[in-house]
Order: structure tokens, then sequence, then C-alpha cells
């Protein structure tokens, strides 16, 4: 059924047209409970145990606004420098497909709780791009469907499907951008660089898991192409099932690429949502949609209006904490970083586990040298974050507490995070269990230095001269006879020591 | 000139899932339109100073604390359902219903 698409070259891309994009964000919130009943909202757990009649949209029950959400709504739209309504509705969003049992979605339609906001993002050289942010509004989340009897599981081709409704109702907030122009052949880093600062946002708000693989933030990415030199937007695509970070940048790209090749061989962008495939970084014509999208929005009868006070806004402008990009202001001053260094530390993702190491004791250079430097490679090699990878701050700050005690020297300190890291335990037992405590031993150390000396007596003699620099091929073979378990300085001061 | 035309009454009529014969359609475009002419004389009252009304009492922000609670059982939920497997609502095909 699908034929392979043309794509132009992206540099010829760039050359000939001018990208649009507009970027609509879900995020699940992690309130206790659903958005209009009190059934838990926990992600997964065996299907339908997470339902009652509200949910179901069975006869005769009714919704309540779960006021944490309303919170979290406007603390969200707060951070997004966002206008808080003074009076809104939710509305009633009408449809007939099983994903929602009550054939409507609870939404907002124009009157959004925030609106008219912005995010600064950083891209990854340091440039700063102001997305504007057109509305953020509540809604609910739909119901799972498993497609089944089709040969991919996708819908084209299912003889039926099967609901599963835990996830219907869950409080949803979509946070729509207004178009995003003018950002060229950065497009594709831009929208990465936007959903990447709206999830760490997020996070520190503490109303998301922001979940990209668990689907509690979603993106869907709207990307248009106009001919250089014009000024008005293409038919744009919207296309949905990007669920990393990474795939965000490849999505946007791809489409660009895929348009930009219709529109040179004469065609028209058909206007449709769009399927991201992870495996092959490309997208596919999606579902049609309903016949023209006819929703007959009317405001939800079963809610009264929401009103927050200004008193209540400015409560909850106070509960905001130290945002993302002012963490980062204050983290460069108190550990002195370049922009250069503080770039890293953010691109790496190791701002947190920096933190944290500091915070268990490490001084800032330490933990930036183990995670930027160091524990970086290792994740790169094996294809995970530095979160997962396997050894936490508490551990590092450890490691750095032996190596400045003077039981581990810098190359053991290595090696003992390569235990920790292939799962031998804590720092302490990977020391025990392979040996490797430094020679602190001093009869110990001087006996291997009175055997070096005595195995190359020209060395010895050259030092005896007071030609200290030749002690370096003592410390070398002191080093080798204890399987480099020395302090190399200490073994050196011991060499000089012994032959003065 | 009527206030809702024939057309529209079928493309209504489709969104809502309704099979209407064309006879039908004559008889509710019809009828409807005598509902909606007589609605629309609430807004020969209606001027400036009176605001539209989509809720009847003055109430705002009526909450709920967020605290869970029981949910149906499994069960209980798929009791009503004409059809389910694992545990789950089946369902026909989703697309290619389409009228």
């Amino acid at each position: 059924m699908t034929s392979v698409d043309e794509l132009m070259d992206y540099a010829e891309v760039i050359e000939r047209f001018d990208p649009v994009l507009g970027l609509e964000v879900h995020v699940e919130l992690h309130t206790n409970t659903k958005m209009f009943c009190g059934c838990a909202n926990l992600f997964g757990g065996e299907p339908n145990t997470h339902v009652c009649p509200t949910c179901l949209g069975l006869p005769g029950s009714l919704p309540v606004v779960n006021g944490k959400a309303v919170e979290s709504a406007i603390r969200i739209g707060l951070a997004l420098n966002c206008e808080i309504a003074e009076w809104c509705r939710f509305a009633r969003k009408n449809y007939f497909y099983p994903d929602m049992p009550k054939n409507f979605q609870t939404s907002q339609y124009d009157e959004p709780i925030a609106f008219n906001g912005w995010l600064d993002v950083t891209l990854d050289d340091g440039e700063v791009v102001r997305v504007e942010i057109e509305r953020a509004h509540m809604e609910e989340d739909t119901g799972k469907s498993l497609h089944v009897g089709g040969a991919t599981g996708r819908i084209h081709g299912a003889e039926h499907s099967l609901l599963d409704y835990n996830r219907a109702g869950v409080p949803l907030i979509e946070i729509v951008t207004k178009p995003i122009a003018g950002t060229g052949e950065r497009a594709p880093e831009v929208a990465r660089a936007y959903v990447t600062a709206l999830r760490d946002l997020l996070k520190a708000l503490d109303v998301s898991d922001v979940r990209m693989d668990q689907g509690s933030l979603r993106c869907d990415a709207n990307v248009s192409l106009m001919p250089k030199g014009t000024t008005e937007f293409g038919t744009r695509t919207e296309t949905k099932n990007v669920n990393s970070l990474r795939s965000v940048e490849r999505a946007v790209r791809f489409e660009m690429t895929r348009q930009a090749a219709v529109l040179a061989a004469g065609g028209k962008v058909v206007q449709e949502t769009r399927h991201f495939d992870e495996s092959t970084g490309s997208t596919s014509s999606g579902r049609t949609k309903e016949t023209a999208e006819d929703y007959r929005y009317f405001p939800e009868p079963d809610l009264v209006p929401i009103a927050p006070s200004r008193e209540w806004v400015e409560e909850l402008r106070g509960t905001l904490p130290e945002l993302p990009w002012e963490r980062r202001k204050r983290i460069q001053q108190e550990w002195s970083l370049t922009d250069a260094e503080l770039r890293d530390l953010v691109n790496a993702g190791a701002v947190d586990l920096v933190a944290a190491t500091v915070d268990a004791g490490a001084t800032p250079a330490e933990a930036r040298s183990w995670w930027v430097a160091y524990l970086t490679k290792e994740a790169n090699a094996r294809g995970v974050e530095l979160g997962e990878l396997g050894i936490t701050p508490a551990q590092i700050a450890r490691v750095v507490a032996l190596v400045n005690s003077g039981e581990l020297t810098n190359k053991l300190a290595r090696e003992v995070v390569t235990g920790v890291l292939a799962g031998e335990g804590e720092p302490e037992a990977v020391v025990e269990a392979r040996g490797l405590k430094v020679v602190s031993d001093d009869s110990a150390l001087e006996k291997a230095v009175d055997e070096a000396l005595a195995a190359q007596p020209d060395v010895a003699a050259k030092i005896r001269d007071g030609k200290v620099a030749a002690a370096g091929a003592i410390v070398g073979a002191v080093m080798k006879a204890t399987k480099g378990q020395a302090d190399a300085k200490k073994v050196r001061d011991l060499i000089i020591a012994r032959c003065s | 000139m009527p206030s809702i035309s024939r057309d529209e009454v079928a493309h209504l009529a489709r969104l809502a899932r309704l099979a209407v014969t064309d006879d039908e359609l004559d008889l509710f475009a019809g009828q409807l339109d005598v509902i909606l002419q007589s609605v629309a004389t609430v807004g020969d009252i209606a001027t400036a100073d009176i605001p539209p009304t989509s809720h009847a009492v003055p109430l705002t922000n009526v909450f709920r604390e967020d605290v869970v609670r029981p949910s149906l059982g499994q069960q209980q939920a798929l009791a009503g359902a004409p059809a389910a497997e694992d545990g789950r609502f089946r369902v026909p095909r989703i697309l290619g219903e389409e009228a």
C-alpha cells in the first residue's frame, strides 16, 4: 500500500523553502485521580480496573473537576508566561470513536485556562529561540485501543479493536505553540529543543512524569513549507506517534524533505495526519480524519465555569519552584562555569546528577569530570541515558572521597566505577572484591622501592648525583611491581628520600 | 428562508450515525426549522447587556479533592458490554465504516 516517498536533499530544501512549525504537546498530569472522577490515575494496570460510571460514560453519571488538576494547569500556564483566564468553561468535543465511551471528549474550546505565553529554548550551541505559546488548555485523555487482526497491530486491516479505559479521563494539558517561523535549517533542532525545554519545565513543576516512552508526554508536530521569499504558510501535515526527543527532530526533518519533493514536482501537500515510524525514521499517511472535522463543540452543561481569582493565581505563582533556566544561571555562577562548560553540562543531561553528586560531598569540578567527561562516554557507548547507567550520584561522591583520602588513585577509581557499572555492587565492595586498595603500607612500598633501586643501580646513582628527573624510571618500576596500586607521588617522594 | 437546510440535517444525521431516509429528511428539516425559529425568538429579547447563558446556576469553581475512590471491578465494568475479550471492550473495526 505504501510507495516510497521521494525526498529532497536537506541542503536544497533549505535553499528553496522556509519551514513553519507548530507543536502540540499533550502532557498527562500525575494527580492521584482522574480529571472528572475519583478513579486512580495510574499507568498500566489490569485493563478496565481503574474505571467507574463517570469515565465509562454510563447514563446518569456526572463529572466533578479535580481541583488539583486545575491548580497544575494554572501553574503550567504561569511558568510558560501565559495569561490566566479570569473565567473559562469546559466544552464537549463530539466525535464517534471508541477511545471515548461517552462519544465526546471533555475539553476546552475557545476559552483555554492559559494563553499568550512564551518559552525560551536553548539550542545545542547556546543560541536562544523564543517560542510563542498560543494556549494551554485542560482536557481528558482517551482510552487505549488494541487493534486485532491486522498484520502490524495498526488500525489498517484490523478486524476488531479492544478497548481499555484505564487511561480514559486522565487529566491532560494540551500546550499549543503559535506558528514557529524563521528558524530555517535549524527547525528540526528547534522542535527537539522546545520539547526538551518543556519536559524539563514540567519536571521542575512536578506536575507530570513526563515519560515520552510511556506516553505521559506526547508531541504532535505540524510542519509546512513556504517557498523562499513568500510569506503565506503552506499546507501543513500533522505527525503523530513521535515518542522520543530524537524522534521529534527526525520527524520534522523527514517531513521537510518529503514535502519539498512533493512541491518541487508540482504536487500539492495533502493536509493530513501522518504517523511516524521509529524504525525507519519516516512518516506515512495516517487515519483519514472524521468527515471534515466537525466536532460541534458546545459548553459542557454538567460542569460549571472556572473563575480563578487573582489572589489564587498569585498564590499559585508563589508555589513555582526555581525554573530550569533560573537554576542553570545560578549553577553557572555558583560553580564558576564558562558558557561552554554549562552547555556541555546541560547537553549531557547531567545537571541534576552533578548537583546531586555535589550535594553528596564532591566538588562541582570533581562531579562534572566524572559525569560529563567520563560517564557520558560510557552512556553513549551503551546507548542509554546518563541516569540509566546504573551508578548513583552518591556512589560517585564516595569514589571521589576515596580518591581524596588517598585510598584510590584516579586510575583505580575508574576501575571501581567500571565495577559498579558492571553490577558488582557498592564502590567499597568493588574495592574489596577486586583488591584495588592503594598500597599505602609504607614498609611494603619501601621494600618495592629498594628492590627497584637495586635492580637499576645506574639510575640509582644518577638520582644520588641530584638528577631527580631520573626517578621516573624507578617510579614506573615500583608502580609495575605494585600493579598500579601505589600513589605515584608518594613513591617518588620515597625514592628521593632513599637516595639522599 | 428556513433556518436549517435539508443538507444540514443530512450532515448532522451522518455525524450522529443516524440512518435517515429521504422522506424523513424532508419531514425532520421542516420540524427542526419550526423548533429553531421558535427558540430564536429568545434572541429578540436579548440585548447587549444580557450575556449569553450556558449555565442556569450562578456557580463557579466546583472542585473535588484529589482523593482516590473505589473503581468498578473489571467484571462489573464489562458487565454491560455487548462483547468483551481479554478484559477489554470489544468493538467492530473502526475505519472503513465511514458513511
